[in-house]
């Protein structure tokens, strides 16, 4: 064992720092990481054009063929390159969706013409995308989704609701599912598609969250016409490509972000309890070790699978253990920030409550970690029937027409 | 960077497991107790023979010499097999003192009987309930001499001698080496929770010993707490994982209300906690091996970690492994209560939780200082 790069990952890593130092300044060690803030168009000029620099020199689709203006290079260079760039203050990732998720799914399931056309703007900044998957009626249960998409001779006509769609208002383009055949059973009577967001029907209404922010949508989309060569995978292989996406989203959907270990630690420390330092109290303590514990697990756990990565194996399940614990410990932390401030707990005060407010921001920002790319409940399921292989749940309408299933009251 | 044991060390691992699966039956200790005596003495010299007493132990002194990553895998492998031997006290803790603070003649008069298991040893600290503490530390060492009372000593019947602290003429806490064979030493069998780890009330009254030079204060005794933890939290680990192999093996084959149990999701929520926390365990276990093997400056915090964290996922398992096999985990039959014991030996063997809790956040508070400054 040992924690030291190899001479490649040494000489990539320096490459990578003397980038990072020539185009970011290096972030202090009070700055956090935003979360509780909308994007405005200000926000998303910067990340542009940071992803562009990015791709310019290099350091970005690490494992793209090159002729798509990726670097042919390894996973654990993304890795590096994603350790160093997260000591930086660096404008806000919103190319996971892009980048991590759609490319990948369109060059493993795609026409040779859609990659040409989208691989390079997504991967230089200069298209945005989102994922319009879920639906009022369709979270969890993905597959019963109601947007109609039914075919006009050369077009489809899509007609629907999507919502809690990340990012939609400043995306050019989105990832869509929509039911082509509702006379089979579920699974099978999906078609995904491209869908440029400029489309006429296609209308984006934002959606206040808990905080009173909003980076989440809801898109109506009322007649869209989308032309049959926008089609991702056959008709009918929605399902098909919707899970090879989400297995993409499984690489780039990590760790919640947000206040951890060390600054719930550095609170308990200045904080005063009873005339000593919150940091000596044994309930205080007894937290405080069990979150140390819990980032310390991910941490190393995070370096297990990084050696099967770099030895060539591929991370399954598992990946889906940082996400559950960590959303969770982020939530208790914030909680647990706004407790012990006492009577002064409740004030969001930027200028008053300690660091910016971040723990009032995390507390409420948290529970969408929880629900967001899998719930708990979800991640559980997935552990318990992939890893563990036990049977899966009963599903009563796996293999009825889509049609015939009983729907809620709504 | 590579946060994995090396290829050696896992065949190894391997080996030892496939030796403890054909070797003993399972629960294999429930029955041996019966016998009456200490251990298991046909085993013993079979995990000697093999090479496994003395993995950690140098060459020079009659081991393999394979370092402390190789001495883990078989903590986590003895942690899933219980065999009834004096592994943990004579190995992870008798010696390990010695190969820490003993002088070079003591290496080599009890490191190579160590290692071919014709010599046992254990550690006695504890005096009773309490945690570890210098304060708590009242048998005295003068003129050569031992005299107090330790207990529990686990393994006392076993052991051929005890490292043990004491007091000596400066105020200081030392460690030393007893014989079992000495005028004045007795030991009083005392029942145990974890009947597979038996122990004793050992009195020493004037017991000739020897000090171990190295050891010259407490700090002695906290490090080797510290090195022991992470073998310790290896063979929870290990246990864990049994407990938890062993609950979800019976799910899936016991049928209720039409359909194997395993199938409900309040048994898949359960066990798929229980594996993110013996994961989570495992990794800080492995963190451990590095600074235990590394003798790294993150050693106190990465073997307090390992040691909560390993602990607490163990005793999950344990418990919950009872509960899923119903009325059938409740019998003296079944290999439920042995994980079940274990857990709760293991959790207080070097200390309590809230012990391990405190030095944690003491040892944080130093770090942060040193960094600050
Ligand atoms: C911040 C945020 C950003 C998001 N961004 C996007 C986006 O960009 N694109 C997009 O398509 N979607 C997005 N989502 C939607 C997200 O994927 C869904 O909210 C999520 O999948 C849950 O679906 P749901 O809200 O319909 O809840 P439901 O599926 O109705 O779940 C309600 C409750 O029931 C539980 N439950 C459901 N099924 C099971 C089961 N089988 N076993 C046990 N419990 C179960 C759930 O865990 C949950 O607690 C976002 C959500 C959030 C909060």
């Amino acid at each position: 064992m040992d924690f030291n790069d190899t001479p490649e990952e040494a000489a990539f890593r320096a490459e990578a720092r003397a980038f990072l130092n020539a185009n970011a300044v290096l972030k202090s060690e009070h700055s956090r990481t935003s979360g509780s803030r909308a994007f405005n168009a200000e926000d998303v000029a910067l990340s542009k054009a940071w992803q562009g620099k990015k791709a310019e020199a290099g350091f970005a689709g690490f494992h793209w063929p090159k002729k798509y203006g990726g670097r042919e290079g390894t996973q654990m260079q993304a890795i590096i390159f994603a350790q160093e760039e997260e000591k930086y203050l660096v404008p806000p990732g919103i190319f996971n969706q892009g980048v991590g998720m759609a490319l990948p799914t369109i060059m493993s399931c795609g026409t040779q013409a859609q990659i040409d056309r989208y691989a390079r703007p997504a991967l230089f900044g200069e298209e945005v995308w989102c994922q319009l998957f879920s639906e009022p009626a369709a979270g969890s249960d993905l597959a019963g989704l109601r947007t109609r998409g039914a075919r006009d001779g050369d077009d489809w006509v899509v007609n629907g609701q999507k919502v809690w769609t990340s990012n939609a208002h400043f995306s050019q383009f989105a990832m869509l599912v929509a039911r082509s055949n509702p006379d089979v059973p579920k699974h099978q009577g999906l078609t995904f598609f491209i869908l440029d967001m400029a489309t006429p029907g296609v209308d984006v209404r934002r959606i206040k969250q808990i905080s009173g922010t909003s980076n989440f949508c809801e898109v109506f989309l009322t007649d869209v016409r989308i032309p049959d060569s926008q089609r991702l995978g056959a008709v009918g292989d929605g399902w098909k490509v919707a899970m090879t996406m989400l297995a993409n989203e499984r690489f780039t959907v990590g760790q919640a972000e947000g206040p951890d270990f060390d600054d719930i630690f550095r609170l308990a420390k200045l904080v005063m309890l009873d005339d000593a330092p919150a940091v000596n109290d044994a309930a205080v303590r007894e937290k405080l070790v069990n979150w140390f514990c819990q980032a310390q697990g991910l941490k190393y756990t995070r370096l297990r699978m990084q050696t099967a990565l770099s030895r060539g194996k591929t991370p399954g399940p598992e990946a889906s253990i940082a996400k559950l614990v960590s959303a969770t410990k982020l939530q208790e932390i914030a909680a647990f920030g706004v407790d012990l401030l006492g009577q002064a707990g409740a004030v969001m005060d930027s200028e008053t409550a300690p660091f910016d407010a971040w723990f009032q921001n995390a507390l409420l920002y948290a529970p969408g970690k929880r629900i967001a790319g899998g719930t708990d409940e979800i991640l559980r399921n997935i552990i318990a029937e992939r890893v563990l292989k036990m049977p899966a749940d009963m599903r009563v309408d796996k293999d009825m027409p889509f049609n015939k299933i009983p729907a809620g009251p709504r | 960077m590579n946060f994995e044991f090396s290829e050696d060390v896992t065949a190894m691992r391997e080996e030892v497991k496939r030796f403890l699966t054909k070797r003993l039956p399972t629960g294999a200790v429930r029955h041996q107790i019966e016998t009456g005596d200490a251990f298991d003495r046909e085993l013993w010299p079979e995990l000697a023979g093999m090479g496994w007493l003395g993995v950690a132990i140098p060459e020079a002194y009659g081991g393999a010499g394979l370092g402390h990553e190789a001495l883990c895998m078989i903590a986590e492998e003895i942690g899933r097999a219980l065999p009834f031997v004096p592994f943990s006290s004579s190995i992870f803790l008798a010696a390990q003192a010695i190969l820490e603070f003993g002088s070079e003649a003591q290496k080599q008069k009890y490191l190579p009987g160590l290692a071919d298991g014709s010599l046992i040893g254990t550690f006695a600290l504890a005096e009773g309930a309490g945690d570890p503490s210098p304060d708590a530390v009242r048998t005295e060492f003068a003129s050569g001499q031992l005299t107090g009372r330790k207990l529990p000593v686990f393994e006392a019947a076993a052991a051929h001698f005890a490292v043990v602290a004491a007091r000596s003429g400066s105020g200081e806490i030392g460690l030393f080496i007893a014989g079992f064979d000495a005028e004045g030493i007795a030991r009083e069998t005392l029942a145990t929770l974890d009947i597979g780890r038996p122990a004793a009330t050992v009195t020493f009254t004037c017991v000739a010993a020897e000090a171990l030079p190295q050891a010259g204060n407490w700090s002695a005794v906290t490090r080797l707490l510290d090195q022991a933890a992470i073998l310790f939290a290896f063979e929870a680990v290990g246990g864990a994982q049994a407990a938890a192999a062993m609950a979800l093996d019976y799910a899936k084959s016991r049928y209720a209300f039409g359909r194997p149990i395993a199938a409900l999701q309040a048994l898949k929520h359960k066990l798929a906690d229980i594996y993110v926390a013996t994961e989570l365990a495992r990794s800080n276990a492995y963190f451990g091996a590095w600074a235990l093997e590394a003798n790294a400056p993150e050693l106190p915090a990465a073997a307090a970690a390992a040691r909560i964290s390993a602990n607490e996922a163990f005793f999950e398992a344990a418990k919950e492994n009872i509960q899923i096999h119903g009325g059938m985990g409740f019998t003296w039959e079944s290999d439920c209560h042995l994980y079940y014991r274990r857990a709760k030996q293991l959790s207080g063997n070097l200390g309590s939780a809230r012990y391990w809790r405190n030095r944690l956040i003491d040892r944080l508070m130093t770090q942060n200082q040193t960094a600050a400054a």
